[in-house]
């Protein structure tokens, strides 16, 4: 045994790797008076240790919001295969530009967000500002457009629900309506009557899969002002910024989820191959 | 050890001797060879500790906002036990209606909510959390070595997340009710249902992040923070499957939580996604479903198979027969669990190719389950076995769980699964697996490990006696439902034919047994708290790290570094057995 | 039907028997394991009860034992495996030459029609001797229908066709249970199954009003709601349709596929006319989702099978294994 004292009385020892039998002499700990490397929390033994353990943590939460999405995504790529049509008409209706713009939009984000985790790798606090900040600028952005978008699909009567594809009168060039031989006004729907059902799934899927992305983004902006507020008081430094690196991590997905979302969603038979 | 200090005429001399006493023959020796002893042989003496987690502070803030896991244990085995109370009042409704075939003690929208809220609290608010969030919480540090989990704050929030999903949840069952059957399935859920479903769901959907972030927790914990020379292979048995358990927990749950909100979505706004009305797909719910409740199960045993490991060393003083072949095993079933989802399905309209593939592989998951079976018994061959409660209630389980887990081959089986499928024998097949099972391991665990929790130690006749009223009750209770299922009596019926109805008396009758079972340890427990023997750090003699530490545990679980070179299960090495 | 207690359920159905040789193997197998494991338990306990403090030598791992018993369980479970997928192919074969009985399961009742056009509700009589096939949906919620006595299940699904088939042996009256939990009169959507001689059911099919055979229903459907217009003299002709091999285009354009005309495809042509347009016609056909019910789908169809080709007659398929669904 070595010679350790066995230590009943005192108030906490701290679970010192180097103590134990067949180890060197322990550290003198005598609980107040610590040699704490900053930014350790008290359960682990040293910053690499807490630093692998937080960053395989998001990970762990990274696969569960894989699984998550999965889901969604697994049933609307079933539909997809059942109502091809439907479907193909119904995201036809999205604005692929306007998608594809949002896409690079939120590309650039992912960047400026490395450029972040970068700029706290080197413990340049401004650097991590500014970079947040572009960062939260382009993902506001990304939500403006969307809620743009919503409004769109709103004004088209595409919002799955009751009213969904109640048409839209028809007018004549003065702006009349354009009466049917019954004398009733005429209704332009988007969906003929087989495809109206298939259609609202599509969308009920859209605001499904783009809404939960959407909130994810709003919480990833809440992370990175916490994210900013914590640089601004000083509390990274370049030997301890594991926060920035993980909330990049979650960025990061977030964009990849709208990688695969884009295509999904916008992108089917726009080369027109197939037809509607 | 003794300890030398140079001699003066004034000077003490102080010389501490280790003397190891039989305490049946009060012979004793004078142990020379200290330097070679492990640690595991010396006599601590039987106090409690002055200072340990549970009297460090007494504020309801430090209860309410700890990081230690073990308050936090304490807390969720103090709101588990509340949720059981409600899903066993929920259960003795339903067998006292089933006394009578007449439906005559509620009405039919009474009885649905009754058994719909019975399977939700006791899945959802019992049985997924109990073994993980109490004792898992409270042992995985310890029986690693750690101060404590790798993230403590995600801890608490687990802990809150759950209060806040039972909180909607018991809203739901009291404001309204809930009548949709815990599983939810869509039309009727989505479409037909006039009761509280969204907040219910709402409620199962919160928890569902508290038992994602317990699993993300233990993931970490088991990866990043054992003690030094604890490799993989020296874990206990209780790791590894609760490491099991977490992978399932993390990769199965978020699919159940996108799905009932798609639910919530479609009550709420009339979309069209598992609606025919709308051109939606009811088997896709049940897919999407059963992809997260089949491996929930498997969430629902490995934690209870973890526990049963450590008993059964300990009290035939052996390590288990076949460790590798146990931890694998625990491994696969969490990976081939994945895999049997449509076995539920195989009526349903499901493809004939697809119902063949799902039945063998679900046969190939019970292969692990019974290699594990198997070697919990060989390891009690040539032990020196010892029958205290929490024994009584690992052998409780091996024989229930071996019936239940037979009796799923019956349900793997296609050509059967289609004359008993939704039927009692359904009904009692979960029941000896989850009750007959998971439950009584959990029994076993907090009696096994009461003395570490508390420091105290529960009056032992009162455990084996409710052991053996749970034992028999249990029996009582569900194997006449076999039966019923073979009969014909289909579940979540209120009224039933009258030739149905001896068995379902009996099945009663044995209910009010088991109810008293079930109830004892409730008290006798709480009396130990004040009155029960004092426990000592390691009453039943065993291994593993956690009994190396006072009992209860100090905040930061170890005083000194505990010793890791012997483990797993060195029951052979030990020179003196410990008795209290 | 049992009045009274018993632990044995009537056999009533050609399958029946063999279900439950099946069952009592595997209740043999329980009983075997159960028996064991607990004597295992019992004899350990006693035998090595702790007599005194001497510690048990270190476990033996035994390769040889985990290979036992992992290989022998896998076999016995390949042994189950195959003789269930057996049986359970044979039920689900379509079968030759059936009765044709169309069941809809609605909240909270079962409504049946014979191929004659006799209807029921909540009872089914059969005749002996003969294959019985369900065609089986639901008007709201999934319900499921089961006759334990005939050993036979399948869900009524919304939105689709299910199908299963039975040989009833045993003249008697049988329980039929709703068996997918569906809301508040669940336990009361029950019913009986009467099997009767073939005489005895002849007689009580003539002795019943015989309403309306659904193809008759079916054929005046045909005409009142406007099908006849594109379907009869001129356009695409319904005889010798049902259960041939066609190819489509979904909406009339784009890639070409195939499919058989069975009872999904005729339905969904009807509620969804655009999906699948067969080759060389235009996507003109409009959906009947909003003006008609399940049961006059039903009749459609009927009437749409009873059409022959001159030239081919229509022959059920023989060995396909026929199930509706994904």
């Amino acid at each position: 045994m070595s010679t350790n004292t066995i230590s009943a009385g005192e108030g906490h020892l701290a679970n010192d790797p180097h103590a134990g039998p067949g180890h060197h002499a322990p550290v003198a700990n005598d609980g107040h008076a610590h040699d704490h490397p900053y930014g350790l929390q008290h359960q682990f033994d040293d910053v690499e240790q807490q630093r692998e353990a937080v960053t395989i943590g998001m990970w762990a939460f990274l696969a569960t919001e894989l699984m998550f999405f999965g889901g969604a995504i697994a049933g609307y790529v079933l539909y997809r295969n059942t109502y091809f049509h439907a479907f193909n008409k119904a995201s036809g209706y999205e604005n692929l530009w306007v998608g594809c713009a949002n896409t690079c939009v939120l590309l650039v984000s992912s960047l400026t967000m490395a450029l972040a985790v970068y700029a706290a790798h080197k413990g340049n606090k401004w650097g991590i500002i500014k970079y947040l900040i572009f960062t939260m600028i382009l993902g506001a952005t990304f939500l403006g457009v969307k809620a743009y978008e919503y409004h769109h699909l709103y004004e088209e009567h595409l919002i799955p629900g009751k009213n969904f594809d109640k048409g839209h009168a028809v007018l004549h060039a003065d702006g009349t309506p354009k009466l049917d031989a019954a004398g009733r006004p005429e209704v332009h729907h988007l969906f003929t009557p087989g495809e109206r059902k298939p259609g609202m799934i599509f969308f009920s899927f859209y605001f499904a899969l783009t809404g939960v992305h959407a909130l994810h983004m709003v919480v990833g902006l809440g992370l990175l002002t916490w994210i900013g507020i914590r640089t601004l008081r000083n509390e990274f430094t370049a030997g301890y910024n594991n926060p920035v690196e993980i909330t990049g991590l979650y960025w990061h997905f977030v964009d990849i989820a709208w990688i695969f979302l884009y295509p999904l969603l916008y992108l089917i038979d726009r080369s027109g191959s197939v037809g509607h | 050890m003794s300890r030398q200090s140079s001699v003066g005429s004034e000077d003490v001399i102080r010389i501490n001797v280790l003397i190891d006493c039989d305490y049946k023959t009060a012979h004793c020796r004078l142990i020379d060879d200290w330097r070679t002893m492990s640690t595991l042989n010396i006599i601590p003496t039987a106090v409690e500790p002055s200072e340990n987690y549970l009297n460090i502070e007494h504020t309801v803030k430090s209860w309410l906002l700890t990081k230690d896991h073990k308050r936090i244990a304490v807390l969720y085995l103090i709101s588990i036990t509340f949720f059981f109370i409600i899903g066993g009042t929920m259960a003795t409704l339903i067998r006292l209606e089933l006394l009578t075939p007449q439906g005559d003690l509620m009405t039919p929208e009474t009885y649905n909510k009754v058994f719909t809220m019975h399977g939700v609290f006791m899945i959802f608010f019992f049985l997924i959390p109990s073994i993980p969030a109490t004792l898992g919480n409270f042992l995985v540090p310890l029986m690693i070595g750690a101060r404590d989990l790798a993230f403590p704050r995600i801890n608490l929030l687990s802990w809150y997340l759950y209060i806040i999903g039972g909180s909607l949840a018991l809203g739901a069952a009291i404001w309204g009710g809930l009548d949709t059957g815990w599983t939810f399935y869509t039309p009727f859920s989505s479409a037909y249902s006039q009761t509280n479903v969204v907040v219910a769901l709402l409620g199962i959907f919160v928890a569902g992040f508290s038992s994602i972030l317990t699993g993300l927790n233990f993931l970490v914990t088991i990866h990043k923070m054992r003690a030094p020379g604890l490799t993989w292979f020296k874990l206990p048995l209780f790791i590894w499957s609760h490491y099991a358990t977490s992978v399932i927990m993390l990769l199965g749950t978020p699919v159940v939580a996108i799905t009932l909100s798609l639910v919530i979505l479609e009550r709420t706004l009339n979309l069209g996604i598992f609606n025919p009305e709308a051109g939606g797909d009811p088997v896709l719910f049940q897919h999407l479903f059963w992809f997260y409740s089949h491996p929930a199960v498997y969430i629902m045993i490995l934690p209870g198979m973890g526990v049963v490991s450590e008993i059964i060393a300990c009290f035939s003083r052996k390590a288990i027969f076949g460790y590798s072949m146990v931890a694998a095993a625990s491994l696969a079933i969490a990976f081939l669990g994945f895999l049997v989802w449509g076995h539920h399905m195989f009526i349903t309209s499901q493809s004939v190719f697809a119902g063949l593939i799902f039945s063998f592989l679900s046969f190939l998951v019970a292969i692990p389950s019974a290699v594990k079976v198997f070697n919990w018994t060989a390891t009690l061959w040539k032990g020196s076995v010892s029958l205290e409660t929490p024994m009584l209630y690992a052998f409780g389980f091996i024989g229930l769980f071996t019936i239940g887990g037979l009796t799923g081959l019956f349900l793997a089986s296609m050509a059967t699964d289609i004359h008993l499928t939704d039927t009692y024998f359904i009904v009692a097949h979960f029941h000896y697996v989850m009750v007959g099972g998971m439950v009584l391991a959990y029994l076993a665990g907090v009696h096994f490990w009461w003395p570490k929790i508390t420091g105290r130690m529960y009056p032992e006749w009162l455990g084996k006696f409710a052991a053996f009223a749970v034992f028999i009750g249990f029996n009582l209770t569900f194997f006449p439902q076999f039966l019923l299922g073979y009969l014909g009596m289909p579940r979540r019926y209120h009224a039933y034919p009258v030739e149905f109805q001896v068995l379902n008396v009996l099945s009663t009758a044995g209910a009010s047994v088991l109810a008293i079972g079930f109830a004892l340890p409730l008290f006798y427990l709480l009396w130990s708290l004040k009155y029960g023997k004092i426990a000592g750090p390691n009453p039943y003699g065993a291994t593993g790290l956690e009994w190396q530490t006072s009992s209860p545990p100090t905040i930061f679980n170890f005083d000194t570094p505990p010793d890791t070179s012997d483990q797993p299960y060195p029951y052979h090495k030990r020179e003196v057995p410990l008795e209290h | 039907m049992n009045q009274g207690f018993t632990i044995f359920l009537d056999q009533a159905s050609e399958i029946a028997p063999k279900i439950d040789l099946l069952y009592y193997f595997l209740t043999g197998i329980t009983a075997f394991f159960t028996i064991l494991i607990f004597g295992v338990l019992f004899v350990a306990a006693y035998r090595f009860r702790r007599r005194d403090n001497k510690i048990p030598a270190a476990t033996n791992t035994s390769a040889l034992l985990e290979l036992i018993w992992s290989v022998i369980p896998l076999g016995i479970c390949f042994v189950i495996f195959f003789w269930s997928a057996y049986l359970y192919i044979d039920i689900y074969k379509a079968p030759k030459d059936p009765l044709d009985i169309h069941v809809v399961g609605k909240q909270w009742m079962w409504k049946l029609q014979h191929p004659q056009g006799n209807r029921e509700i909540n009872e089914l009589h059969v005749p002996t001797g003969r294959v019985v096939q369900l065609t089986i949906s639901s008007q709201d919620v999934i319900h499921s229908f089961f006759v334990p006595a005939f050993r036979i299940k399948q869900d009524a699904v919304p939105g689709r066709y299910t199908r299963t088939s039975f040989t009833p042996t045993k003249p008697g009256v049988y329980h039929l249970f709703c068996n997918e939990y569906c809301g508040t009169w669940h336990s009361s959507m029950i019913g009986k199954v009467v099997v009767m001689e073939p005489d005895k059911y002849e007689a009580w099919l003539a002795g019943t009003m015989p309403g309306e055979a659904p193809a008759a229903s079916g054929q005046k459907l045909f005409q009142s709601l406007g099908c006849i217009t594109c379907h009869g003299v001129q356009g695409p002709s319904m005889a010798g349709l049902y259960m041939s091999r066609r190819k489509y285009q979904s909406n009339g354009l784009g890639a070409e596929h195939e499919v058989i005309a069975d009872d999904d495809y005729l339905r969904e042509s009807i509620l969804r006319s655009t999906e699948k347009v067969i080759v060389g016609y235009r996507p003109i056909m409009p959906s009947f989702r909003e003006q008609i019910s399940e049961d006059q789908v039903q009749q459609l169809i009927a009437y749409i099978k009873s059409l022959q080709h001159p030239d081919q007659p229509i022959k059920p398929p023989g060995n396909v294994i026929e199930q509706s669904g994904r």
